[in-house]
């Protein structure tokens, strides 16, 4: 047996800010792992510059680095540090590409620093393509093959090497175009020759599509001994990235024997690998012969372990960083029994469905196909103890307006069309598809979706026709129709019913739903588990009420632009809080990338909808003193009112009270009365009252539908035509609400506050200040707190408005407010009773947990305390994380529009110290001194200090035509470039991709839109050049660029920044 | 005597038809009465009609349901799915443990109505009314296993009507071939493998290791014959009711060839050795089991199926405990300290279940 070395200290290399690909599954997995590494004793330094997570709160690691996860800033933290070991496989690929460059660049030796777990070298076996089918040939291993050709001749040779039909994919640049099945010779000779014209690489696959497509979560100890915690399988066969893909867990249509040949092979192929910790593996498999390939092993946690450890209760991140430390797994506990071994495969007596949340019409990214490319936000998990059941379970967890498969708000025009080429919405086509009387085989040969769950489709669809039936409804097709994830309030829509009645009659004759736990084991121990799902199946509960005592707190749900890691934070802090106060907690929520459904995190877990029903069907069981709703964003907010009329305890603000500020006409109302200004606004909900407003408040104008979460289907207009076209578009899409339009203020600035208030009474307040002008979406917003450019007299006035709404709407808890700013007068754009996203943020700069203070507030506890959060020694500014370089064809600039998929945040001791660190936290940099720039006439005056320090630094400085003209008249040199429509050289087109730029500063005017500008921000995202399109942030990343002081900070951890 | 190939067989195909309407053949209300007075609900197909007794087992396993119906470990009991569906792919005959179902009885929560694969010939509905096996389904299996966790396993009946089943010890059936069959007749290497009511994977696997396979009765004495090694087999029931395979098993390890046994092979290796076995409140039925081997301390994870075990204690000298269970540290295995003699109580051959300890029949090979 192996003996490892304990480390002393450990750096542990978090994910930065939440993107397409890598969301909140790594907050999750570093918090168990930074809980695992104090458990030994060990000092942990966490490096992480995402604010809202967990694992960066103050009773998590000793040390936390709000800083860039760059090679620069981490190399002198571990010079700092000097720690023993560092941890690469719990920040996702940020981690482990930033580990592997600390290696090669020869950093982690200079310092003797030793890399927990899997060793380098087998984590480079996995990352390089060519090393890893070599690796796995040595033990007889399959793998895709794939050639990569660079002519026409050495494709059809390749071609031929591999048999037809093959599949053909245009390397890099054309985004999917020409790629595709050719079955013969001379099909390839035909596309390729086409494709070759364009681009100089052309891959010749073996053509895998519609094979299934399965994973194996596996876990060694440093001795081999292995297991594997789950495995799962896809409802969408490959070709569709698994992060696109409905998966299920454990597998369902694998026989024995498949089942246990892939994990045989999994064993074989970890081991020989020698992976220690956590890895996960990916498998085709042909469903007609049985043959396999292995597609990748992921050397670290990700996305599908997460998954895999809520799926099955078994702490993955945990055990794997005990295994780094060189415990072997029987010397573990199974931590949901207490009792059993660690060394143990989870058996599942239940299914787990997972289904991807999309945001491509809010992300304005024209196609909405799926492929082998991640475009998806979040996702959510449901279980159940039939396919049924849970699908629908999750299709209601997603938030998408979607009760079911019956009830989705989509209209197909080709729903074959959208089956074969897969959309976001395929599982409605298939849905509608089968309505119409399309075969399940015609389905399967489209999609090459098994048949066990195109048949479960239909089986639904059968109950939905049934339930359409006039005849009374008996209780059990009622039951019939429970178990198949029918909720109420569908089945009230078909039979012409209310949600209430149905919910009624059902409890009335005793169809109501069990409450089971999740134990790992399927029963065969006695597990002290608090895991639980509600489920039909069944007779009997697993558990007795909490009662009294007991306070239920709403979750997030999924991730989704404008819901993120921020809430999760509140609800873990929530949880923490209670707890202390001697409550009983339960937590209900949804997202499988969360730390809230660490079951460790409350006295109970329901991996459940935030619906309406479910949290009814909840709160009748455990019948709690209070339920919180005020922590879990907008789903949340949104369950208060019919959960208080439905005679539900809501702690907190009251429900009325939280409608009054959700209300427009209502809010507007109260503001008036207390003298408080706003801009002015009116609901329409016709063109010509539309146009009236626009004629009286003048352009442009910001339109919105009412009741929106970030901003959807937001728009600023600037003219009466695109009036009309929006209002065509806007009523289309939201039939049910009006649409808001409200006058746009030019030049403004955007203030907050983010507040908690006691019986009305403010308790504490933070004020930040955005660095954009009002214009920006606020959490697409660089924010400052605390505000370093507001009046005095603006300051005063916002803390008076914030008092008087406070008392108003009789807040108890959280709240947040934003202003506008002009010439000194304060307009309230709006007010949201409950925690905002900034709320981690505002909390960690001041040191004063906001959440904490709101549910002391909550539950009466007095509190006198007088808060300094206005002046401190420090400030932070947090910066949006945008995942432009995952939606091809969306257009990079930040607008009325929330598109930002995460943030960071960095403190320093100027403005300028902490906006850097923060732009170069959103894993960017500025590698060279040549930059270019382009402002409208609006902003141009604004740059002339800034071109001028850049010149005297020694900058390239490239611009368009006009800057061009404006700066040589300042006496500023630059090289002028022609715009795209021009069709002269030197273009900016060539410029671009000629790698000329080390930054792009391209600032759209607000008063006109040019489409050669959006070609131009796409280019930019497309060659990976560092673009910023707001004339203020880039104004003020240009000064940071020539700052002297800037150019070597020293990185300080958080708590340096509170001397004692 | 006759000379055999593999055991494989196969049967007539037939398609599923199904109704409209969630339940794809009609069905009524049926029962399960357990010897505790305890009833469970559930669903039974219209076809099935009579009481069906038999010992209630859970058994945890996500997968291999063919595999599990065909182990004649199971003769005599009612199986229990904690797993809720049942029959997603069908059956295979191919995959079948024995030429029949050897369960009493199937209880599960979803019996399939739409299995789904290239291989299967008959799905599992179809198959277990052709062979005239109950099943209830739409029952809260988990409600049902963790009453049998906490009261032990016990006696229960499938019907429609109320019934009361009583603990006896059931009947031991003991299953078993009445002539000895021959595979691989050409092999030079031959080794007797004890059908108690072996497993048809055992046969497999070491048919696969190109050795010749005496398949004999379990109370066929063949310490008088040529041969390299002995397998004793898996089977169901109370090992001590095996009185006549102990007895040969003991005059086998005074001879001193290789003696493998397996699951109640374990067990009659144990008693022959001079070691005694006792009932466990509820039995290692999964795909699960962690193992570790004790001197080595590499751990395993194991397919298991019994309801007796050895008792540590009870091991004579020159006897050592080989393989223990992580969760409630019972037997796993025995070895002798010097002798070529070795048994573990989970499957190795796997199927249905995980196939990390497949080594042991190498090891078995290598020693004769």
């Amino acid at each position: 047996m192996k003996k490892l070395e304990m480390p002393k200290k450990v750096v542990i290399l978090g994910s930065g800010g939440l993107r397409i690909g890598q969301a909140g599954e790594f907050d999750y997995s570093g918090s168990q792992a930074i809980k695992s590494l104090k458990e030994e004793g060990i000092y942990t330094v966490l490096i992480n510059p995402n604010i809202a997570t967990v694992q960066t709160d103050d009773d998590m690691a000793d040390k936390i680095y709000f800083q860039p996860l760059n090679a620069k800033t981490v190399t002198k933290i571990l010079e700092q540090e000097k720690p023993d070991a560092i941890t690469l496989s719990f920040g996702g690929q940020t981690a482990l590409n930033l580990g592997l460059e600390l290696h090669d660049t020869g950093v982690l030796k200079r310092l003797n620093i030793r890399v927990l777990g899997t060793p380098v070298s087998a984590i480079k076996a996995t990352e390089d393509r060519e090393i890893f089918k070599q690796v796995l040939s040595e033990i007889g291993t399959k793998t895709a093959r794939s050639i990569a050709t660079y002519n026409l001749k050495e494709a059809l040779a390749a071609a031929k090497k591999i048999g037809y039909p093959i599949m053909m994919r245009s390397g890099f640049s054309l985004g999917g175009l020409g790629s595709g099945r050719i079955d013969n010779e001379a099909e390839l000779k035909h596309r390729a020759g086409e494709v070759f014209k364009a681009v100089s690489q052309v891959l010749i696959e073996e053509y895998l599509m519609g094979w299934k497509e399965v994973e194996y979560e596996v876990v060694r100890d440093i001795d081999g001994n292995t297991i594997t915690v789950c495995n799962m399988e896809n409802f969408d066969p490959m070709g569709i990235h698994t992060g696109e893909s409905i998966v299920v867990a454990p597998s369902q249509t694998l026989t024995n024997e498949e089942y246990h040949r892939l994990r045989e092979m999994a064993i074989k192929t970890i081991n020989h690998i020698g992976i220690i910790g956590e890895c996960n593996i990916q498998y085709a498999l042909n469903p007609v012969d049985g043959d396999y390939r292995v597609i990748e092993v992921n050397a670290r946690l990700s996305r599908s372990s997460a998954l895999a450890s809520k799926a099955t209760g078994y702490p993955l991140a945990f055990v794997a960083s005990k295994l780094m430390l060189g415990k072997r797994l029987h010397e573990l506990k199974n931590a949901v029994t207490g009792k059993t071994s660690a060394f143990y495969e989870p058996a599942l007596d239940y299914l787990a469905v997972k289904m991807p949340r999309w945001d491509l019409t809010k992300l304005k990214a024209g196609d909405h196909h799926i492929g082998s490319e991640m475009k998806s936000v979040g996702e959510v998990m449901a279980l159940g103890r039939s396919f049924p059941e849970a699908l629908q379970k999750a299709i209601r967890m997603l938030n998408i307006g979607a009760e079911g498969l019956s009830a989705h708000p989509y209209e197909f025009t080709d729903k074959l069309d959208e089956i074969k080429n897969a959309t976001d919405r395929r599982l409605y086509a298939i849905y509608d598809a089968l309505k119409e009387g399309v075969s399940v085989d015609k389905i399967h040969d489209l999609s090459r979706i098994d048949n066990w769950f195109l048949n479960h489709l239909k089986d639904i669809l059968e109950t939905e026709e049934d339930l359409r039936m006039p005849k009374t409804l008996k209780s059990d097709m009622l039951m019939r129709a429970k178990k198949q994830g029918f909720s109420d309030k569908t089945i009230a829509r078909l039979r012409g019913n209310t949600e209430a009645k149905v919910r009624k009659f059902r409890v009335k004759n005793g169809v109501v739903p069990v409450v089971k736990q999740i134990d790992t084991l399927a029963g065969e121990f006695d597990a002290e588990t608090n895991y639980l799902y509600v489920t039909y199946h069944g007779e009997t509960n697993d558990v007795k009420p909490l009662g009294a005592k007991a306070v239920a707190i709403i979750g997030s749900g999924p991730y989704c632009i404008g819901s993120s890691v921020e809430f999760d934070w509140c609800a873990v802090n929530t949880a923490k809080t209670l707890a202390k106060r001697g409550k009983k907690t339960i937590i209900v929520n949804s997202n499988p990338e969360t730390v809230s459904t660490d079951f460790d995190r409350s006295d109970r877990l329901y991996f459940e909808e935030l619906t309406l029903e479910r949290l009814q069907d909840i709160a009748d069981f455990e019948t709690p003193e209070g339920i919180v709703v005020s922590v879990g964003g907008q789903i949340a907010n949104n369950l208060a009112l019919p959960l208080a009329h439905n005679g539900y305890p809501i702690l907190g603000t009251s429900a009325e009270d939280i409608d009054k500020a959700e209300d427009r006409q209502k809010f507007s109302t109260m503001l008036g009365g207390l003298g408080i200004d706003q801009p002015e606004w009116q609901e329409v909900t016709n063109l010509k009252n539309a146009k009236a407003f626009g004629k009286k408040v003048g352009y442009p104008l910001l339109v919105r539908p009412s009741y929106v979460l970030s901003g959807g289907a937001m728009s600023v207009i600037k003219a009466e035509k695109e009036l009309e076209l929006y209002l065509n578009r806007a009523t289309h899409l939201s039939p049910d609400h009006p649409v808001v339009i409200s006058r746009f203020i030019l030049n403004a600035k955007e203030l907050e506050i983010d507040g908690v208030a006691q019986n009305g009474k403010l308790l504490i307040y933070a004020m930040s200040e955005h660095i954009e002008n009002a214009g920006v979406h606020s959490g697409d917003a660089t924010v400052v707190y605390p505000a370093q450019q507001l009046y005095l007299e603006t300051v005063r006035r916002a803390k008076r408005i914030a008092k008087d709404v406070a008392r108003s709407l009789n807040i108890t808890g959280p709240f947040n407010i934003q202003f506008i700013a002009k010439d000194n007068e304060l307009k309230v754009i709006e007010c949201n009773v409950r925690a905002s996203r900034s709320f981690p943020f505002v909390s960690k700069v001041s040191g004063h947990n906001f959440i904490a203070i709101a549910i002391d507030a909550m539950l009466g506890l007095p509190n006198n305390t007088a808060y300094q959060t206005l002046e401190l020694d420090h400030v932070a500014v947090k910066s949006p994380q945008f995942s432009y370089n995952r939606l091809k064809g969306a257009d990079p600039v930040a607008g009325v529009e929330m598109a930002s998929t995460g943030e960071v945040a960095c403190f320093g001791n100027s403005l300028e110290e902490a906006f850097y660190s923060s732009w170069l936290a959103t894993e960017q940099q500025v590698k060279g001194k040549r930059v270019f720039i382009s402002v409208p006439d609006e902003h141009k005056l604004k740059f002339i200090d800034e071109a001028k320090a850049l010149q005297k630094d020694g900058w390239k400085i490239y611009t368009s035509e006009g800057t061009h003209d404006f700066l040589k008249k300042q006496g500023i040199n630059s090289t002028k470039l022609y715009k795209i429509r021009d069709k002269k050289e030197p273009s900016l087109r060539s410029a671009i991709e000629g790698k000329k730029f080390d930054l792009m500063i391209s600032v759209p005017s607000l008063i006109e839109s040019s489409s050669d500008a959006y070609s131009i921000r796409r280019l930019a995202i497309d060659n990976h050049v560092p673009l910023l399109t707001n004339a203020e942030t880039g104004r003020l990343l240009l000064k940071c660029l020539t700052s002297e002081e800037l150019k070597n900070i020293t990185p300080k951890y958080w708590k340096e920044y509170f001397p004692v | 005597m006759v000379n055999k190939s593999r055991p494989v067989k196969t049967t007539k195909t037939t398609r599923i038809n199904r109704s409209s309407g969630g339940d794809f053949f009609s069905s009524k209300t049926g029962r399960l009465d357990l010897s505790d007075g305890s009833t469970f609900g559930g669903k039974m197909p219209d076809w099935q009609t009579g009481s069906f007794t038999g010992e209630v087992v859970f058994n945890t396993g996500m997968s291999g349901y063919v595999e599990s119906i065909t182990d004649p470990s199971y003769s005599n009991q009612i199986l229990v799915f904690t797993y809720p569906l049942i029959g997603n792919y069908g059956v295979s005959l191919a995959s079948a443990e024995s030429g029949k179902i050897q369960v009493a009885g199937v209880i599960m929560s979803e019996l399939a109505a739409h299995p789904s694969h290239t291989k299967p010939e008959i799905s599992l509905a179809e198959w277990l009314k052709s062979q005239n096996i109950p099943v209830l389904y739409d029952v809260d299996t988990r409600s049902l296993t963790k009453h049998l966790r906490v009261k032990g396993t016990m006696a229960g009946s499938i019907g429609t009507t109320q019934a009361k089943p009583k603990d006896m010890k059931l009947e031991s059936k003991i299953i078993s071939i009445t002539e000895p069959e021959i595979y691989n007749p050409k092999s030079k290497k031959k080794v007797i493998l004890v059908d108690c009511g072996a497993k048809d994977n055992i046969l497999r696997s070491l048919c696969a290791m190109k050795l010749q396979v005496k398949k004999v009765p379990y109370d066929y004495d063949y310490t008088k014959e040529n041969y390299d090694g002995v397998v004793l087999s898996n089977g169901p029931g109370d090992p001590t009711d095996y009185a006549p395979t102990i007895a040969v098993a003991r005059k086998a390890l005074k001879i001193g060839k290789p003696v493998f046994g397996i699951c109640l092979g374990n067990q009659v290796l144990g008693l022959a050795a001079g070691g005694k076995t006792f009932k466990l409140k509820f039995g290692h039925r999964g795909h699960n089991q962690p193992c570790m081997e004790s001197d080595t301390e590499r751990c395993y994870i194991t397919s298991q199926n019994h309801g007796y075990a050895l008792d540590a204690k009870s091991l004579p000298k020159n006897w050592d405990v080989w393989f223990r269970n992580l969760n409630d540290d019972s037997v796993e295995g025995i070895k002798h300290v010097s002798k070529p003699f070795f048994s573990v109580q989970f499957h190795p051959e796997a199927c249905p279940g995980p196939t990390d300890t497949n080594f042991l029949f190498e090891k078995f090979r290598k020693l004769l």
